[in-house]
C-alpha cells in the first residue's frame, strides 16, 4: 500500500545549538545547581580552609551519604516526589545492627549480617509505605513526611519502652540504660566501625584515575549508542561534556601525582564507593528494564498506565519498597563509617538533607539522575562543610554560619516545591489556553 | 451491637480510639490512685494556651489552603511583638496589647504574602506550607541573632543575638491568667484565660456565619461552584491565610504568658504539627473544620498528653522521660496520617 | 458455536445506569475487513455501547450489561480495556491516551514493550528484562509508516500537532499484532480537511488488510464515502443499519434525529415581540472539549431560546462564556448596555443567572444544606437573606428557612427537609435545588444548560414545565442549552443548532427532520444553503 507522506513541517527535533547557546540554555535550565556553584566556591574563598582538608571531609561524607541520596531517585521516576519515608530504611538498617551489636558479631561480617537483616524489614516497612502512598494519591510527599515521623515515634516506643522490659527481655549492659529497660542514647559499633571503609583505600589521584576511566567507558559506550539510533541534541550533550569531564579529571589526577601535594596523602575508601557506585549502576541498569519503564509510566500518567494494563499500585510499592531497601543499605554505610549509632537521632535528618542535596543537584520533583545526585552531594556538603568558617571569616560569628547553612536546606526544599507546584498549574492553564 | 457501630461511624474511627484510650488512661489513673484534680487543672490550662492555636486551623483549613502546617509564620510574628514588648519595658496589660497590637499587624502582612503564595501552588499546599514554615524559623533563628534587640533581660550574657528562653515573670506573667481570676474549693479558675480563648472562638464563630464566613466555606468546599457564584477564590483563600496567621500570633502571646516565657530559635518548628493533629482529633478533616472540632481537638488532645505521663510512669518500668514525647509523636501524627488517607484513595 | 461471517457481533446489548435504560436491545454485527460506521446523536447510546465494548470499569462498577458479545462466532466476555486488547479490540480515542513526556515509540508500546533477557533477569525475573530499544523503535517506524506520518519515531509527542497525535494513536492500534477490530471515536473531530482526508485513506487501508473498524462520527460525509454499513442509533435502540448505496445525507440525518415531539402549548403568546434581551457578537470561548469559534446571536425578550447541537460542538461553552466562567472574548449586549466578559459577579449584576450543566461539580454544594445552596449566590451577588450592620453581616436563619421551605413546595422538591444535605438528593431533585438557586437571584435572563440530564422521566416533566411557567408567568427570557433536540424542539420558540463553534443555522420547533439532523452533522449550509 502506498500513501502520501502528511507533509511535515520541521519536527524532526529541535535544531542543533552552537555552543554559546548550549551553555546559556545549560545556565538557565540548571540556575539553582549553578548559583550554588558560586556559592560553594565564595564560601571556600572565604573561609580559608586549606583545599586538602576540603577534599578529605567532602569524600568522607560523600562516603557516607552516597547509598542514602540514590535511594530519592526511584520515587521520583514513579512519580510519587520526594520520598521522604527512606527514614524507615534507616530505622530497618539500625534495628538490624542494634541486633548484630547485641550479638557481639563484629567485622565486615557483622555489617553483612546487619544488611541481611536489615532487608526483610526495610521490605516490610516499604510494602506498608507504598500502600498508605496509593491511599493518599496526589499528597505522596506530605503523607511520607508525615510517615517517617510517625515510624519515628513506633520506632520510639519500641526501642525507648520495650527493649528490655518484659516485652523484649534482652540483658545487655553494653546496650541498655543502667534501669534494664530502653537503649542507650549512643551505642558504639565496636570493631564494626569503618570496616568496609578500611577494606581497601587508595590515595585521592589513583581514586580520581578510576574514576575517570570508568566514566569514559560508561559516557563513551552511551556516545557509541546514541550514533546507531539517533537522539535528541541536548542529550547528546550531556553525553559529550561527560566525556570532557572524564578526560579533565584524568589529567587533573596525573598531574597530581607528580606533585607532592597534600591530596596525595588523602585516602579514599575504595570499597565503600564501589557499593556506591554498584548502587548507582543498579539505578541506571534498572531504567533499562521492563520494571524500569512501567516505573516511567506510571510516573508520566498513572491513568493511561491503567488502562493499558499495568497494575499501578504494585508498581508503586515496588518502587517505595526498592528505595527503602537501598536506604536500609545506605544507613548501614553510613553508620560504619560513624563508628557509633546515635540510637534516637541518626535517622531524622536523614531524609531532609538527602532531599535537600538531591535538589541542590538540579533535580526536581519529577526528575532526578545519578548526575544530579552526584553534583547534588558535592555541593551540598561542601556548603555544610564551609559555612561555619564563612561564617565567622564574613560576620564574626560561626553560629550564623551554621544558621545559614540549616536555611539553605529548608528553604531549597520549599521553593523547589513551590516551583514544581506552580509550574503544575502553570501547565494545566496552558493546555486549556492553547 | 448495631448501635455501638452506628456511634463509632458517626463519631469516626480515630476519635472513637483515642476517646477509649483517654477513658482507660483515667481508669488507670484512678486505679493507681493518681490525684485527678491537679490533673485536670492542667488539662484546662494546656488546653486554654494551646487552644489558640488550634483555632488558627479553622479559617486555614475552611478556606481550602489545608491544615495549616506553616503556623510558625504567625508565631514568628506574634514573637516579635512579645520582644517588643520586653524590650520597650511593658508590664501588665500593656505589655499584653502591645504585643498584639505590634504582633498583629506584622501576622496580617505575612500572612498575605504567604496566602498568595499557596494561591499559586494550589494542590500541594501542605507540603509548601511546612517547609516554607520551617524555612522562616530557620531564617528567624540568623534573625534572633542580628536584630538589634537591646534589652539585656532579651540578649545572652555573653556573645551574640537574643536568648533561647526569656522569663517573662517580672512582666507580664500570667496576666491573663489572673484577670478575674477567682478561686472555688482550692481550684483557681483563671477567668482571663478562658476569655482569651473563648471569645476568638466566638468571633470565629460568628464570622462563619456571616457573608464573607459563608463564602469563605464555598470556597474551601467546591472551588468551582464558587468561582460560578461570582467570588473571587484566590482572595477568600488569602483572607483565610491572614486570619490564621494572625490568630497563631495571639495565640503565642496568650501561650508565652501563661507559661511565662517566651522561646525562641527552634521552638515554634513543631507547632503546626501539634495543632494540625488537634483539630483533627477533634473531628474535623483536611477540608471541613468548626469550631467545636477545634474545642474538642484541644481537649482531648491536651487531656492524653497530661495524664498518659503519670500513668506511664507507674506501669512502665525505668525511665519514663521520653514517654510523653513519643505519645505526641504517635498519636499526633498517626491521626495527621489517617486524615490524610480519607481525603485520597485508590483509583 | 463456531466461526461466523461476522468478526464481531453485538447481540441485544441493554444498559442502564440507575435506572436510566441507556442502551435497549442493540444489535450491531461487524464483517472482517468491513468498514461499519455508527450514527447517533448525545445520549443515543455510541460511547455506552463503546464503553461496553472495551471493558471500560464504569459499566461494571453500575451493574454491567445485558446481551453477548462474539468474536467470529465465539462469546467473549470483556472485563478491562486489557481484555478487550487480549481479544484483538484496539481503540482510538476521542481524548488521546499520549504520554506527551514520552517518545511515540515509547507510546506505542506502552506495556508492550519488547525485552530481552539480561544477567540479572534470569536471577531476578521477568520484570528486570533489559528493552530492546532498537526493535521497538523498528517496529514503531513501520507503524508510522503505514499512516503515513513522516517523523522520526524517536520524537516526543508534546509539542506534536493535534493532527499528528491522531495518528501516532492509530498508529499505536496497529502495532498490535492480533488486531481484528479498530474502533474510531470521532476521530476527525480535531482534524483539518487535509488530515481527515487522510484519515479516511488510513482507513480504507487499515480495512483492506483484514481488519474490521467501527467508526463513530457524525459527519455524513465522511459516512457516504467511507462506510461499508451505517448503523444509526437513537435514544438508545437501533433504528436501521443500511448500506451508502440505498440511502443519501438527507435520510441519515432524518433517522439520525426523527422522534416523535408534543410541542407544548404556550398558549396565546404575542409573538411579535422582537425587542433584543441580549445581543452576542463574535462571541469566543475558550472551554476545553466545548470551544466556541465565533457565535453571533439575537435573544428576544420573553422568549424561550434553545441551543442545541452534537456534543463537543461548542453549544455549553456560550453560556459558560457568558457568564464568565472560562476564558471568552467578543461582544455581549444586555438590553443595550454592555457585558463585561470575565466578569462571573458583573453577569450576575446585570440581571443574568445561571444553572451549570456540571451539576454535581459547579452547581451545588454537595456537603451542606439545601436551604443554604439555594440562598447561597443571592446572599453573595445580592446579599440577600442577611442581617446587616454596616460591613458586618450574619445570615438570617429565619429568612433562609422560609426561602428554602417555599421553593421545596414549589418545586415539588423531594427531600427530607430544608435542611437535608444535597448529596443525598436524587438527580432530579439535585437538579430543582440549582434552579431553586438561580431563581432565588430574580434574573432577568435565565441560561440553563442541560436541564434533564440523568434525571428521570417524572423530574424532567417538571423541570420543563417549570421553565414554561417562569416564561409564561413571569415572562423571563430564558436561554436553554441542550442535546436532548425532542425536549428544545417541545418547548423552544426558536432552536439555534452549533455545529463546529458556529451557530449553523437557527430553526423553528416545527421545522423538518432533515432540517435539524443536518444541522447537527454541520452539513445545513453545504447542503440546503445559507438560509436559517
Amino acid at each position: 500500500m502506498s500513501t502520501q507522506p502528511v507533509s511535515t513541517p520541521a519536527v524532526k527535533g529541535a535544531p542543533p545549538l552552537g555552543l554559546q547557546d548550549t551553555i546559556k540554555k545549560f545556565l538557565l535550565d540548571n540556575m539553582v545547581t549553578v548559583l550554588f556553584m558560586v556559592l560553594c566556591g565564595l564560601g571556600l574563598w572565604v573561609s580559608g580552609l586549606p583545599f586538602s582538608f576540603v577534599i578529605s571531609d567532602l569524600l568522607l561524607r560523600i562516603a557516607r551519604n552516597g547509598v542514602l541520596i540514590l535511594a530519592l531517585l526511584i520515587p521520583v521516576m514513579a512519580g510519587m516526589g520526594l520520598n521522604f519515608a527512606i527514614t524507615l530504611g534507616a530505622m530497618a538498617g539500625q534495628l538490624a545492627i542494634l541486633m548484630v551489636v547485641h550479638w557481639g558479631i563484629g567485622g565486615v561480617g557483622g555489617i553483612a549480617l546487619a544488611a541481611v537483616l536489615a532487608t526483610p524489614m526495610a521490605i516490610l516497612f516499604g510494602i506498608l509505605v507504598g500502600k498508605l502512598l496509593n491511599q493518599t494519591r496526589g499528597q505522596e510527599m506530605i503523607t511520607s513526611m508525615i510517615t517517617g515521623m510517625f515510624a519515628s515515634g513506633l520506632y520510639m516506643l519500641l526501642l525507648m519502652v520495650m527493649v528490655g522490659s518484659a516485652v523484649i527481655p534482652i540483658v545487655n549492659p553494653e546496650i541498655l540504660l543502667g534501669t534494664g529497660v530502653g537503649v542507650k542514647d549512643t551505642v558504639d559499633l565496636g570493631i564494626m566501625s569503618r570496616a568496609i571503609d578500611d577494606l581497601w583505600a587508595v590515595s585521592f589521584p589513583i581514586a580520581g584515575l578510576a574514576g575517570a576511566s570508568l566514566m569514559l567507558l560508561y559516557y563513551g559506550s552511551k556516545f557509541i549508542a546514541k550514533q546507531a539510533t539517533g537522539s535528541v541534541q541536548a542529550q547528546r550533550a550531556g553525553v559529550k561534556l561527560g566525556l570532557i569531564a572524564a578526560v579533565v579529571i584524568a589529567a587533573v589526577s596525573g598531574w597530581l601525582m607528580t606533585t607532592d601535594s597534600m591530596l596525595n596523602m588523602v585516602m579514599v575508601p575504595v570499597a565503600t564507593f564501589a557499593l556506591i557506585a554498584l548502587v548507582a549502576i543498579f539505578n541506571l541498569f534498572l531504567i533499562t528494564t521492563k520494571i524500569g519503564q512501567d516505573f516511567r509510566t506510571v510516573g508520566q500518567d498513572q491513568h493511561i498506565a491503567k488502562v493499558s494494563g499495568i497494575n499501578v499500585n504494585r508498581t508503586r510499592i515496588i518502587a517505595i519498597t526498592i528505595s527503602t531497601v537501598i536506604a536500609a543499605w545506605g544507613q548501614l554505610l553510613m553508620l560504619q563509617n560513624l563508628g557509633n549509632l546515635r540510637t534516637y537521632g541518626a535517622h531524622e535528618a536523614v531524609g531532609m538533607f538527602a532531599i535537600a542535596a538531591l535538589l541542590i543537584g538540579g533535580a526536581s520533583v519529577s526528575r532526578a539522575t545519578v548526575g544530579q545526585a552526584l553534583i547534588g552531594m558535592v555541593l551540598f556538603h561542601t556548603m555544610f562543610l564551609v559555612s561555619p568558617q564563612a561564617g565567622k571569616a564574613l560576620l564574626g560569628d560561626a553560629q550564623l554560619g551554621e544558621f545559614f547553612r540549616a536555611f539553605v536546606a529548608y528553604g531549597v526544599i520549599a521553593a523547589s516545591l513551590a516551583m514544581h507546584a506552580w509550574k503544575r498549574t502553570m501547565a494545566t492553564r496552558k493546555r486549556l489556553l492553547d | 451491637m448495631e448501635r455501638f457501630r452506628t456511634i463509632i461511624k458517626e463519631v469516626g474511627l480515630p476519635r472513637a480510639i483515642i476517646t477509649a484510650f483517654l477513658m482507660l488512661l483515667l481508669a488507670l489513673a484512678a486505679t493507681y490512685q493518681i490525684p485527678l484534680v491537679p490533673l485536670l487543672g492542667a488539662v484546662m490550662t494546656r488546653t486554654l494556651i494551646n487552644g489558640l492555636f488550634v483555632l488558627a486551623m479553622l479559617p486555614a483549613i475552611v478556606s481550602g489552603i489545608g491544615p495549616n502546617f506553616g503556623l510558625p509564620l504567625g508565631i514568628l510574628a506574634g514573637l516579635i511583638g512579645l520582644l517588643l514588648a520586653v524590650e520597650w519595658n511593658l508590664t501588665g496589660f500593656t505589655a499584653i496589647f502591645v504585643a498584639m497590637l505590634t504582633g498583629v499587624p506584622l501576622a496580617a502582612v505575612v500572612g498575605a504574602a504567604y496566602g498568595w503564595l499557596l494561591n499559586k501552588v494550589k494542590g500541594s499546599e501542605m507540603m509548601v506550607a511546612t517547609y516554607v514554615g520551617f524555612s522562616f524559623v530557620s531564617l528567624m533563628n540568623i534573625g534572633w541573632t542580628v536584630l538589634p534587640f537591646r534589652s539585656p533581660v532579651l540578649r545572652w550574657p555573653i556573645g551574640r543575638g537574643l536568648r533561647a528562653t526569656t522569663t517573662v515573670a517580672d512582666f507580664f506573667e500570667k496576666v491573663l491568667d489572673g484577670f478575674l481570676a477567682f478561686s472555688v474549693g482550692g481550684f483557681v479558675i483563671p477567668t482571663g484565660l478562658i476569655l482569651a480563648f473563648l471569645i476568638p472562638c466566638g468571633l470565629v464563630w460568628l464570622f462563619m456565619r456571616s457573608k464573607t464566613g459563608l463564602a469563605m466555606k464555598a470556597v474551601g468546599d467546591n472551588r468551582q461552584f464558587a468561582e460560578a457564584s461570582g467570588l473571587n477564590v484566590n482572595k477568600y483563600r488569602i483572607l483565610g491565610a491572614i486570619l490564621s496567621t494572625v490568630i497563631g500570633a495571639i495565640g503565642i502571646v496568650v501561650f508565652s504568658q501563661s507559661f511565662g516565657l517566651i522561646q525562641l530559635y527552634e521552638a515554634p518548628m513543631f507547632m503546626g504539627f501539634a495543632a494540625v493533629a488537634a483539630i483533627l482529633i477533634g473531628g474535623a478533616s483536611v477540608r471541613r473544620a468548626n469550631v467545636t472540632n477545634v474545642i474538642v481537638g484541644a481537649v482531648l488532645m491536651q487531656a492524653l498528653l497530661v495524664i498518659a505521663l503519670p500513668v506511664a510512669g507507674k506501669i512502665i518500668v525505668g525511665g519514663i522521660g521520653g514517654v510523653a514525647e513519643i505519645t505526641r509523636i504517635i498519636v499526633s501524627n498517626g491521626i495527621i496520617l489517617y486524615a490524610l488517607a480519607q481525603v485520597g484513595g485508590g483509583d | 458455536m463456531g466461526s461466523s461471517d461476522f468478526v464481531l457481533e453485538l447481540n441485544n446489548i441493554s444498559k442502564q445506569y440507575a435506572g436510566n435504560r441507556v442502551l435497549k436491545n442493540v444489535t450491531v454485527k461487524v464483517k472482517p475487513g468491513e468498514i461499519h460506521a455508527v450514527l447517533g446523536e448525545n445520549g443515543a447510546g455510541k460511547s455506552t455501547l463503546m464503553n461496553i465494548l472495551f471493558g471500560m470499569s464504569v459499566i461494571h462498577s453500575t451493574g454491567g450489561y445485558d446481551g453477548e458479545i462474539l468474536m467470529d462466532g465465539k462469546p467473549i466476555s470483556i472485563t478491562s480495556p486489557f481484555d478487550a486488547m487480549h481479544l484483538g479490540i484496539g481503540m482510538v480515542h476521542q481524548e488521546f491516551m499520549l504520554i506527551p513526556g514520552f517518545t511515540i515509540t515509547e507510546n506505542i508500546k506502552i506495556n508492550r514493550e519488547h525485552t530481552r533477557h539480561n544477567l540479572i533477569s534470569r536471577l531476578g525475573g521477568p520484570a528486570l528484562k533489559s528493552l530492546d530499544t532498537v526493535k521497538m523503535n523498528k517496529d514503531a517506524r513501520k507503524a508510522l509508516d503505514t499512516v503515513g506520518l513522516n517523523i522520526d519515531e524517536w520524537v516526543k509527542v508534546a509539542g506534536l500537532p493535534v493532527g499528528y497525535m491522531q495518528f501516532v494513536e492509530i498508529a499505536r492500534e496497529i502495532d498490535k499484532t492480533n488486531i481484528k477490530v479498530l474502533v474510531f471515536d470521532e476521530p476527525t473531530a480535531v482534524l483539518t480537511e487535509s488530515e481527515a482526508a487522510k484519515l479516511l485513506e488510513v482507513m480504507r487501508a487499515i480495512a483492506k488488510s483484514g481488519i474490521a473498524i467501527l467508526f463513530i462520527t457524525h459527519r455524513l460525509d465522511e459516512v457516504m464515502s467511507v462506510a461499508d454499513q451505517i448503523t444509526i442509533l437513537r435514544d438508545g435502540e437501533h433504528v436501521r443499519t443500511l448500506q451508502p448505496k440505498d440511502t443519501n445525507a438527507f435520510h441519515l440525518a432524518e433517522l439520525m434525529v426523527g422522534r416523535e415531539i408534543h410541542v407544548v402549548d404556550k398558549g396565546d403568546r404575542d409573538k411579535a415581540r422582537k425587542e433584543v434581551a441580549m445581543s452576542i457578537r463574535q462571541l469566543r470561548v475558550l472551554m476545553p472539549g466545548e470551544e466556541v469559534r465565533q457565535v453571533d446571536l439575537d435573544v428576544y425578550e420573553g422568549e424561550i431560546l434553545g441551543i442545541g447541537g452534537l456534543g463537543g460542538q461548542g453549544k455549553i461553552g456560550i453560556a459558560n462564556g457568558i457568564m464568565g466562567l472560562y476564558p471568552a472574548r467578543g461582544e455581549v449586549t444586555i438590553r443595550g448596555k454592555k457585558l463585561t466578559l470575565n466578569d462571573t459577579k458583573g453577569a450576575y449584576d446585570a440581571g443574568l443567572a445561571f444553572v451549570s450543566e456540571d451539576r454535581r461539580g459547579v452547581g451545588l454544594l454537595l456537603d451542606s444544606s439545601i436551604e443554604t445552596n439555594i440562598a447561597f449566590t443571592a446572599m453573595q451577588m445580592r446579599e440577600s437573606f442577611l442581617w446587616k450592620l454596616g460591613p458586618l453581616s450574619q445570615i438570617s436563619a429565619r429568612k433562609i428557612r422560609m426561602h428554602a421551605d417555599r421553593m421545596i413546595k414549589t418545586l415539588d422538591i423531594r427531600c427530607t427537609g430544608p435542611t437535608q444535605l444535597t448529596r443525598r438528593l436524587s438527580g432530579g431533585n439535585q437538579q430543582k435545588v440549582c434552579i431553586a438557586r438561580a431563581l432565588a437571584l430574580d434574573p432577568m435572563i435565565l441560561l440553563v444548560s442541560e436541564p434533564t440530564r440523568g434525571i428521570d422521566v417524572g423530574a424532567k416533566k417538571l423541570v420543563m414545565d417549570t421553565l414554561v411557567k417562569l416564561n409564561a408567568e413571569f415572562g423571563m427570557t430564558i436561554i436553554m442549552t441542550s442535546s436532548e433536540l425532542a425536549e428544545l424542539r417541545s418547548i423552544c420558540d426558536r432552536i439555534a443548532i452549533v455545529c463546529h463553534g458556529n451557530i449553523e443555522g437557527i430553526l423553528a420547533p416545527t421545522a423538518s427532520d432533515v432540517e435539524f439532523g443536518l444541522m447537527m452533522a454541520g452539513d445545513y449550509r453545504k447542503y440546503r444553503g445559507k438560509e436559517a
